[in-house]
């Protein structure tokens, strides 16, 4: 038997492939210090007060803390790709202290959410979706509960 | 704002909404001839023609205030149409008041219809990583996502419960009964609410609002051509509020998988903007409203609203629904029409809807719903990409 196929990302270029320590790539306007995740494409930063034009890569914080959090009891519509039957699955929205950002993603599976607290450390990881492709996703950052 | 900045709400009409199934364009006629018949205005006297747009039934859709003006029967009116989501039809009457205001015309029609289709609401087909609704759901995430985890929010915040969400459904659903425009009329109790499948915990069901058909219309004028049409008591708009978020925007929002990053610029709500805006341009304050119709996607939402609104300190809504003070026959009535919960959501229709019922609440016309000495209404409600509105009404 080959081994298996490492999953492949959902999109290029919005995270590092690490799996030990995976981050978000965003960037940031060289003039005001503005994040974006997504990456901003314009080429103009939209700070109202900032008439940056240039940006660098960077690899946002794989650490926040949980700013809320619910599930997805039904299956979504497409373009999510649902398994047959559907698994539910968690969503997390995690504060990033130094981006000061908040950033979805789903829940690293077989994260309880009656475990979950508001404000508890969260970490970035990178699981497979319900199809295959390889996502972000937020865990706990004591393990999976 | 000074009386030279108003204009007179004629007449209000809507198609009851549903799932009937059928084209737009019948329900926003029905709708425009049954606000036309209130105001005593023939169609022929219409000058301007504002539509807002749906995006889900092709061309027609696009150019919505065209599409009813070929319906109702071309006159040769002025024609416009707008799109801003669930403000569209703020936005359609805006462009009637620009009209009024500076003197190209003196009556206008503002309607807006939508048919849906079932489900949750989704993107256009095709793969397009660049735009963020279809990104978004491509990682699952939808409507309900966004209004759960503002629950979820109040719960940890404020010590919201799910009780405190299945109250605001409880009595919406009480209001809803008696309008014969709802989609749904049938009263519900905490425990009915309670037993509905959680769709996005921590909102089940019932606390979740459907998409629905409809269409709703208003025929507007100047204050002069109100008075010389013995319409001298109509009321009247006093604000309409259309602004965008400010960057950076603090919440996230609706197709967004995140916030703007707020290191350069200090965090901004976009909810409360829409209000504040209003109460500024109308010259009133919180403590004037008499009614409200809020924007109720979700039950934690109206509470969300309510605070939004200054109509009570942030983090007391749920304990002003359990007074009894957002009830018809409370101190402050909200969404005396049943609200989203008993309508379901008619994108287009639904911000005219609103300004229907609180023209009927201010001419003492709604009945079984009736807020006594109803003066002073406001409306709220948002959509996807920094579209929202908040117009206030007043006698």
């Amino acid at each position: 038997m080959d081994a298996p196929t490492p999953a492949r990302p959902l999109m290029d270029g919005w995270f590092t492939l690490d799996p030990a320590h995976p981050h978000l790539l965003g960037n940031r306007c060289t003039r005001c210090g503005t994040y974006y995740f997504p990456k901003l494409r314009t080429g103009y930063c939209r700070n109202p007060d900032c008439d940056g034009e240039t940006f660098e890569e960077i690899e946002l914080s794989n650490e926040g803390t949980l700013w809320s959090y619910t599930d997805a009891a039904y299956a979504p519509p497409p373009p999510y790709v649902a398994a047959d039957p559907h698994v539910p699955f968690g969503i997390a929205a995690v504060q990033l202290e130094k981006e000061r950002m908040v950033v979805l993603g789903q829940l690293a599976t077989g994260t309880e959410l009656r475990n979950l607290e508001l404000g508890q450390p969260m970490k970035l990881v990178l699981e497979a979706l319900e199809d295959g492709r390889l996502v972000w996703k937020w865990q706990p950052l004591e393990g999976a509960k | 704002m000074s009386a030279q900045h108003e204009i007179a709400i004629l007449g209000a009409g809507m198609h009851p909404w549903g799932k009937w199934g059928r084209n737009f364009v019948e329900y926003g006629v029905h709708a425009a001839r049954a606000a036309l018949r209130e105001a005593s205005v023939p169609w022929r006297d219409i000058q301007f023609v504002s539509g807002g747009a749906t995006m889900r039934n092709g061309y027609p859709g696009y150019v919505a205030g065209a599409t009813f003006a070929q319906a109702l029967g071309w006159q040769g009116a002025q024609v416009n149409t707008s799109y801003a989501a669930c403000a569209s039809g703020s936005q359609a009457l805006a462009a009637a008041r620009s009209k009024i205001l500076s003197g190209e015309c003196e009556v206008a029609l503002v309607v807006g219809a939508d048919t849906t289709p079932k489900g949750f609401l989704k993107p256009a087909p095709g793969e397009r990583p660049d735009d963020p609704d279809w990104l978004r759901f491509r990682l699952g995430i939808t409507n309900p996502t966004y209004f759960a985890l503002y629950a979820r929010r109040r719960m940890a915040l404020y010590g919201d419960t799910q009780a405190d969400f299945a109250r605001v459904k409880v009595k919406n659903a009480a209001h809803g009964a008696e309008n014969p425009n709802a989609r749904y009329r049938k009263r519900f109790t905490e425990a009915d609410v309670a037993a509905s499948p959680v769709v996005a915990d921590p909102l089940r069901l019932m606390d979740i609002c459907a998409t629905s058909d409809g269409g709703a219309a208003l025929v507007v004028s100047s204050l002069d051509y109100a008075r010389r049409h013995g319409h001298a008591a109509a009321p009247r708009v006093a604000a309409i509020s259309t602004v965008t978020p400010t960057f950076a925007s603090a919440q996230v929002e609706m197709p967004d998988i995140a916030t703007d990053s707020a290191v350069a610029c200090g965090p901004h709500g976009f909810r409360a903007a829409l209000p504040r805006k209003a109460y500024e341009e109308a010259g009133i304050g919180p403590e004037d409203v008499s009614v409200a119709e809020v924007y109720d996607l979700s039950t934690a939402l109206e509470l969300d609203w309510i605070e939004d609104l200054q109509l009570c300190p942030r983090g007391e809504a749920a304990a002003l629904t359990r007074s009894g003070a957002t009830r018809i026959g409370g101190r402050l009535p909200v969404n005396p029409s049943g609200g989203l919960a008993c309508f379901g959501e008619a994108v287009p229709a639904q911000a005219l809807a609103q300004m229907c019922e609180l023209s009927w609440q201010l001419r003492g016309m709604a009945g079984a719903r009736q807020v006594k000495g109803a003066r002073v209404g406001i409306t709220a409600n948002q959509g996807l990409f920094g579209h929202g509105s908040s117009v206030i009404l007043k006698r």
